[in-house]
């Protein structure tokens, strides 16, 4: 595409069917501890 | 839904719903302006009209079959399809999986701005005993069902004030894990002025994630984070952080700061604690009563705004020289980032995390300890209060107000559970300001995400 670059490739709507295996860290566990930032998250699979 | 903005000279355009994450030229841009789904494959004539005067016909078409290229594959303009799953009983019946063990509510600091009120939560100065430690350990494997990570944060107050009772929760979590098919993560949040080789060495070795807590330049740190004498912290603490990450090698830790009214040049602080040495680094607005005089207020976001702004200058200054710096609230990860799932639920608090007092009683979170209204049980009364949990499992984006219509739903999930309590309070309804400060964050972090795919 000449107009348009697309940073990611991957669909989040693919990732709900699948998801919510609880496995990953809860963000507040992570260094935020007065706020909630959930997409800076990883994914554990 | 879409979310369009400039910020670094980058046009981005943001397609909330499937994630997606475009960079596209001028043209582009202000052809979003036109348009609205459902798109048809030809470009409607009111964009070519609007915009003939300053590009030609085919070069507007050709961007505008681009756009309807996206708008086809589902990543422009795509639907919502995630509210089925927000009732999913398997997020409602959650098992806990993540526990903040307050294992001691005592403080060898007088911060000022301390949610805990400097240390005790308004309840008293204790430290947990082993006893209560190894009940902690033990409800966390009966109650975690089929979760295989665990996650223990050994917090106060300040945990290092009862650190002999943190190292024999470690030995008997460990005893007891496999047993159960579980995997401890322990973290550990402190202010370091009981930092010592001995500690360092055993906090390195068993934590997968240590917190630091400093606030950045030594003037901006010394006059919040003050000793019980008055005197400022950071001639104590940071010899020692220093010491810490260097033997810690490449295992995560961050160094953790607040900031107030009295430093909103934070990017300053930022850029302190890196030429100090620390490359990963988390630096957030503070939590307290807006009566306070550090207290953050309105009329302060257009300069914090341009602050974000300035840090994520500098941040991608520090990366194109070949540097590594991490600032926590400007992570993303655009391929492998949670699943839409973890990102309709957020922070999981009251529901699979809780925090646990030096006597036993659970709480949603710790920033909700010694709100008695707000206990949810203890570790010798068996079940939580269901009700409670219920409601906590139920605080999704759906529910909270205004989440569902804002472009930034699957960054921030709906923001902080508590903060909301304590600002806005309740739980459903989101603090406005943190709202717009995370808006702010979430558009720098990806801009440095576009900024350097663009220069690779």
């Amino acid at each position: 595409m000449k107009h348009i670059i697309t940073l990611n490739k991957k669909n989040l709507k693919k990732t709900a069917a699948k998801g919510g295996c609880g496995e990953c860290q809860t963000s507040c566990q992570s260094a935020c501890k007065t706020s909630c930032t959930v997409a800076n998250q990883k994914c554990e699979k | 839904m879409i979310h369009k903005y400039t910020l670094g000279g980058i046009n981005i355009v943001l397609d909330i719903n499937s994630g997606g994450v475009h960079i596209v030229d001028e043209l582009t841009f202000a052809i979003l302006d036109y348009i609205r789904p459902p798109l048809s494959e030809k470009c409607p004539d009111n964009v070519v009209m609007a915009l003939k005067d300053d590009y030609r016909e085919e070069e507007i078409e050709r961007a505008y079959s681009e756009l309807y290229e996206l708008y086809k594959g589902d990543s422009l303009f795509s639907s919502d399809d995630y509210r089925q799953f927000a009732a999913d009983e398997a997020v409602l019946n959650a098992p806990v999986k993540a526990m903040c063990l307050h294992v001691a509510h005592d403080c060898n600091l007088r911060c000022s701005y301390c949610f805990a009120s400097t240390g005790d939560f308004g309840s008293g100065r204790r430290i947990m005993d082993l006893e209560t430690g190894k009940r902690a350990i033990d409800y966390l494997l009966e109650n975690s069902g089929n979760r295989r990570n665990l996650e223990l944060d050994f917090f106060g107050g300040e945990p290092l004030m009862n650190f002999d009772v943190v190292k024999e929760i470690v030995k008997y979590a460990r005893e007891r894990e496999k047993a159960y098919g579980k995997n401890f993560r322990f973290t550990i949040t402190t202010n370091g002025v009981l930092l010592s080789d001995d500690k360092i060495d055993f906090i390195n070795k068993e934590m997968s994630n240590i917190v630091l807590s400093i606030d950045g330049r030594k003037s901006v740190n010394d006059r919040i984070r003050t000793c019980i004498d008055g005197s400022g912290s950071y001639d104590i603490i940071m010899k020692k952080f220093k010491n810490l990450a260097k033997k810690r090698g490449d295992k995560e830790y961050y160094v953790r700061g607040t900031f107030t009214k009295y430093n909103l040049d934070f990017a300053d602080d930022v850029l302190h604690l890196y030429d100090e040495g620390f490359d990963q680094i988390s630096i957030e607005p503070a939590v307290c009563d807006e009566e306070m005089d550090w207290a953050i207020t309105a009329e302060d976001l257009p300069t914090i705004f341009a602050e974000y702004e300035r840090l994520a200058d500098e941040i991608l200054r520090i990366r194109r020289k070949g540097e590594h710096i991490n600032f926590f609230h400007f992570m993303i990860d655009l391929g492998q980032g949670p699943c839409a799932i973890k990102r309709l639920r957020g922070c999981g608090c009251g529901n699979e995390y809780i925090a646990v007092t030096p006597e036993g009683d659970i709480y949603p979170c710790h920033q909700f300890v010694g709100m008695e209204e707000w206990k949810m049980g203890s570790l010798d009364g068996g079940n939580l209060d269901t009700q409670k949990k219920k409601y906590f499992a139920a605080a999704n984006l759906y529910n909270k107000e205004g989440c569902s219509d804002c472009w930034a739903k699957f960054y921030c999930s709906g923001g902080c559970n508590a903060n909301n309590q304590i600002y806005a309070g309740d739980v459903l309804k989101p603090h406005s300001l943190a709202c717009e400060m995370q808006k702010k964050r979430i558009e720098c972090a990806i801009m440095v995400k576009a900024a350097m795919a663009l220069s690779e």
